[in-house]
């Protein structure tokens, strides 16, 4: 039999219920992994007698034929998601001992469906970044190694050698979901931030249609941009674990009343007489020639599994990453506002409420969450706000027409590159120039900015060995064609193998 | 645009984040690099169009304007770093 950490949650779905192995030993195969995973990082908390409890009530469920659809599913928790009565963080020093007296709606509709809570997943701070780096906690270490590199469990339990990131801001969940240590985890995208580490580790990822999935408990970042989604191995792991996370939620007025659609029914759809967009703006400068080997490989794939493949223009593309960085900074520095210093969170004594807040602040927020929060003040302060803030939306209403006009004309979805490169090392990008960290989300923020749904699937892997990934881009509330053609390119690539465990 | 290191301190004030002369050089330069990368929308015609208010067309939900929720004030206060009675204690604001 397959180890119980190496299953899928399909796989594991079907052998709890045919009583293989049962939700607490599936749940202990769990724990043991974790515990034999933490240099690196990708834990911030874990959870191991809440995830027993839990795997026990699932035992009970199952034994009397009431299992739900995530009934015993180990998953973790990226630490932006409030978990009642367990730590919280957003990996900020600000929150570091917030135990929220509520549950964020994504997970208290997971547990209502029988998920279990393994731990907190590692992330960059309050989400901003893209390789994991900012986390108040340290960085996560990628499972993935370059061939030939020095990277190795060193004897003190810390790992030696220039490792690599696992991209970001789900760094942790990425990283552990490629590690097998979890069937799946949650994760949150307001610029990239599921389908860059998706595609940098392996894994699949999806940010459904803004409104999907209900924002209430999860930490906010940039309120008109944040959605949740899923980190798995497989395509039809994403759209079992995204049905359990979507759904209506009275609490969150941006969350939109449809009903969600069976994803997994769709998982095997095909993409036959669908029409898929090939945007000719994605062709960047200094694009790397074996992404442009495998977008290449993806159209084949998908052509030759019976799609029309047509070029399509979206203009704007290259302004989506600036106006990004008004929009996002802008709406944080109004989000984190709330770190006062007061009702929650680090306080540093001043001589007078301002210099309490000024110095809570400062010594809470680490570098890029200042940074962006300064950069957001800046761009909404008077004098600046119709030259930066309303021209950076007004830049994003015309990118969202880009994709109307596309879609109008009869395309169902767009396939792109999900990331420039592959996986980066540690300390190789952004220490001097912040703009190069953000340029990893160049192909990932347009769909952000248009409020649409995007996939990220692994496709191939490089020369030095490591995934590289896919995106696929809906129209508006159209998931389901995402899995369908997700599903396409997985079968065409073959499942990627994962790596060995070098780190236990 | 750029900014100076006047510009930075106001910023920082008005963001109530308490910055140290050594950090004032780098965070202009690094605002600085971000402002400049940003300088490219100016390229852009914008002219006639509206600036985006909702990424998905949608009507706001409405529900009856009453009381739904609450009732405990202790788990309101719980994560505070200081407080009386079910109060957050603040320094002294009015003289």
């Amino acid at each position: 039999m397959t180890e119980l950490t190496h299953l899928t949650i399909a796989e594991a779905r079907d052998g709890l219920k045919a009583k293989t192995f049962s939700a607490t030993e599936l749940a202990q195969a769990h724990i043991a992994a974790v515990e034999k995973a933490k240099a690196l990082n990708a834990y911030v908390l874990e959870t191991p007698e809440k995830a027993l409890a839990m795997a026990k009530a699932s035992d009970e469920k199952i034994a009397k034929g009431e299992a739900r659809p995530m009934e015993g599913i180990p998953l973790g928790i990226k630490d932006l998601f409030c978990t009642e009565g367990v730590t919280s963080t957003a990996a900020s020093k600000i929150l570091g001992n917030f135990k929220p007296p509520y549950e964020s709606t994504v997970t208290q509709n997971l547990w209502n469906d029988g998920a279990v809570m393994l731990g907190k997943l590692n992330m960059d701070e309050f989400a901003m970044g893209s390789s994991n780096e900012t986390s108040a906690f340290g960085p996560v270490v990628s499972p993935w190694r370059r061939e030939g590199s020095n990277v190795s469990a060193g004897a003190s339990g810390q790992i030696e050698g220039t490792h690599l990131v696992p991209g970001g801001s789900s760094g942790g969940s990425a990283a552990a979901v490629a590690a097998h240590l979890c069937l799946g985890a949650t994760a949150t995208d307001t610029g990239g931030s599921i389908r860059q580490p998706a595609a940098f580790t392996g894994t699949v990822g999806i940010k459904p249609t803004y409104g999907r999935v209900s924002r209430w408990g999860t930490v906010a970042f940039a309120s008109s941009l944040d959605q949740a989604g899923p980190i798995t191995r497989t395509v039809r792991d994403a759209a079992i674990m995204l049905r359990s996370m979507s759904g209506p939620d009275a609490k969150d007025t941006t969350c939109v009343d449809l009903p969600v659609p069976d994803y997994e029914a769709a998982v095997t759809r095909g993409v036959k007489g669908l029409k898929i967009g090939i945007p000719k703006e994605y062709r960047v400068d200094g694009m790397s020639p074996e992404i442009e080997q495998l977008w290449h490989q993806g159209v084949e794939w998908l052509r030759a599994a019976g799609a029309e493949i047509v070029e399509v223009s979206l203009p704007h593309t290259k302004y989506a990453l600036p106006a990004y960085y008004i929009v996002a900074p802008a709406e944080a520095s109004s989000n984190l506002a709330r770190y006062d210093g007061v009702r929650y969170g680090l306080r540093e004594n001043g001589k007078d409420i301002v210099e309490l807040y000024e110095k809570s602040r400062a010594a809470g927020f680490g570098r890029e969450v200042k940074r962006r929060i300064m950069i957001g003040t800046y761009v909404l302060s008077a004098g600046y706000y119709d030259a930066y803030y309303v021209r950076a939306q007004k830049i994003r209403t015309l990118i969202k027409q880009d994709f109307e006009k596309v879609y109008a004309d009869g395309v169902h979805a767009i396939l792109t590159p999900a990331t420039p490169t592959a996986a980066f090392g540690i300390g190789e990008k952004g220490s001097g120039d912040p703009v190069e960290m953000y340029l990893n989300d160049i192909f990932t923020v347009t769909v952000n900015m248009a409020g649409l749904p995007g996939i990220a699937v692994p496709a191939g892997l490089d020369a030095q060995g490591l995934p590289l990934g896919l995106q696929l881009i809906g129209r508006a509330f159209d998931e389901e064609t995402l899995f369908a053609a997700g599903q396409v390119i997985e079968d065409a690539a073959g499942r990627i193998k994962l790596p060995q465990p070098w780190w236990a | 645009m750029s900014v100076d290191e006047k510009t930075v301190r106001r910023i920082a004030h008005l963001a109530r984040i308490a910055v140290t002369d050594q950090e004032v050089p780098h965070l202009q330069g690094e605002l600085n690099a971000i402002l400049s990368f940003v300088e490219q929308l100016n390229e852009v015609n914008v002219d006639g169009v509206e600036p985006m208010t909702s990424v998905t067309p949608m009507t706001m939900k409405k529900r009856q304007d009453g009381v739904t929720d609450g009732g405990y004030p202790e788990k309101i206060v719980q994560n505070a770093p200081a407080t009386e009675d079910n109060f957050f204690l603040v320094p002294k604001v009015v003289e």
